[in-house]
């Protein structure tokens, strides 16, 4: 067993649970459906609306940003490994690149973007 | 080892994997569902409470409410699993397989213990061989689609809790993320490489004559971010605002029942013990005994579990001690304080390690 073979073992046993479990507790259950249990529920008052409505732009903002920051994490650590061997040279040539990042950082700061009210 | 290889019909390397999948699954399965009981007890501690102690074993033994953990489990085996009208069927049942697979996969390369040699073959205490290539990087990247469970969860649910509880939850899970991997990336710099194997060797040894060689003492503000936002990527208190009872009801699995919310619920708490393992490794040296380079094989395993269950008594210790955060303070940590705190100490770092510092 070289490679990655143990984890799709360990992969195959975790899928195969839940439906065991599920499997089992059919077994024992009882089912008696009734209207006001398949209800939404909100606190006992009949829902009016659809849950899935528009929602605050903010959320879509935070996603964006965390994808710009998260691929800058991602292309330093090759960096990062290797900064024994690159030493000063190596951390200049990144920080230029950081600084045109913490620039980015800074403008969606003043911007108001990190902001929640 | 040869011999039961033998009699089950399996070479003796499939064995042993098989052996040690067999106990990660199992342990982590079972100190999960056994903190389910700490987290009551141990609230009850906190508060000056009873907590569960009705549950008797056989009508006879209280155990400290232990068979509580019975009685429970045998509960959600009985219970109704209703699937309402309203939900989106297909995503609604894989919703917890998504929660559940990547909580427990997560522990695949964390050594649990020194590697050994027996008979002449070199046995390694992690699922994954060391020199795997991936590493370290492999519990953030399955730690980041732990996000996916809980939006299905919530989206399948079309429940307005649930919507609200999810959105917050994986709006405040990418946030923390990035933090997280700038901490991390400081000790990937240390150490120059992937591997916890190598994380952990890089921390043998004494620091200043009194200390163990922790990542915890010379990147402490590295810990610190990583810490907080272990905390946030495991949506534990003070930042569950992906269930939120006194807001949300119960969040994202406001719908779900049964043992789909079992599933759900066994999932934060293995996430949980994968986060303490990380942080264990990471900044506590993993299976290391402190002060001892040649520990013994079982020894090195029960340390690695000592540090393990005490960050998880942690997870406990501060969820019933700090109050809740409010989002937009969770916002604020995250990207105005935590997001800077990790940039300089990664930038701090690579200068030091560039002036020939270690």
């Amino acid at each position: 067993m070289r490679g990655y073979a143990p984890i799709l073992l360990l992969l195959l046993i975790c899928i195969a649970t839940p439906p065991l479990v599920w499997g089992l507790a059919r077994l024992l259950r009882p089912k008696a459906p009734n209207a006001n249990k398949y209800m939404v529920y909100e606190c006992g008052i009949t829902p009016v609306t659809q849950a899935r409505e528009k929602f605050s732009v903010r959320y879509y903002l935070v996603a964006v940003m965390f994808l710009i920051f998260d691929v800058e994490t991602v292309f330093l650590m090759p960096w990062a490994i290797q900064i024994k061997e690159l030493a000063l040279f190596g951390l200049v040539e990144m920080l230029f690149f950081l600084f045109l990042l913490l620039f980015g950082y800074g403008y969606i700061w003043a911007k108001g973007a990190l902001t929640w009210e | 080892m040869e011999s039961v290889a033998h009699s089950i019909g399996l070479s003796a390397v499939m064995t042993w994997t098989l052996l040690k999948v067999l106990i990660v699954f199992g342990s982590v399965m079972g100190v999960s569902s056994l903190w389910t009981w700490v987290e009551r007890r141990g609230s009850a501690m906190l508060q000056d409470r009873i907590g569960p102690n009705r549950a008797l074993l056989f009508g006879r033994w209280q155990l400290l409410g232990l068979p509580q953990l019975v009685a429970d489990g045998l509960k959600f085996f009985f219970k109704e699993d209703q699937v309402p009208p309203h939900v989106t069927k297909r995503l609604y049942w894989i919703a917890p397989m998504l929660a559940f697979v990547p909580a427990l996969i997560g522990f695949a390369v964390i050594p649990f213990g020194r590697s050994f040699s027996y008979q002449g073959a070199l046995y390694h205490l992690s699922i994954l061989e060391p020199g795997n290539g991936m590493g370290m990087l492999y519990p953030l990247a399955i730690g980041a689609v732990a996000v996916y469970g809980i939006l299905v969860a919530a989206w399948s649910s079309n429940n307005k809790w649930a919507i609200l509880g999810g959105m917050r939850a994986s709006a405040q899970m990418v946030s923390y993320e990035i933090s997280m991997g700038l901490a991390v990336l400081a000790i990937f710099m240390k150490v120059g490489g992937y591997d916890p194997g190598e994380i952990i060797t890089e921390q043998a040894g004494v620091l200043w004559k009194v200390l163990p060689n922790w990542f915890i003492f010379r990147q402490p503000l590295g810990f610190l971010v990583f810490f907080v936002c272990m905390f946030a990527e495991t949506n534990r208190l003070p930042f569950d605002f992906a269930e939120g009872e006194s807001e949300i009801v119960a969040g994202f699995h406001t719908e779900f029942g049964s043992m789909k919310f079992a599933l759900l619920a066994l999932a934060e708490y293995a996430h949980m013990t994968t986060a303490s393992a990380l942080i264990a490794t990471v900044y506590f040296g993993g299976w290391s005994v402190p002060f001892m380079p040649e520990a013994p094989v079982l020894l090195t395993i029960l340390f690695f579990l000592i540090k393990l269950l005490f960050f998880m008594w942690v997870f406990v210790w501060v969820r019933w001690t700090l109050p809740r955060f409010r989002y937009d303070q969770l916002m604020f940590l995250g990207w105005k304080v935590l997001l800077p705190i990790s940039m300089v100490n990664l930038i701090g770092n690579a200068w030091w390690m560039t002036r020939g510092g270690h």
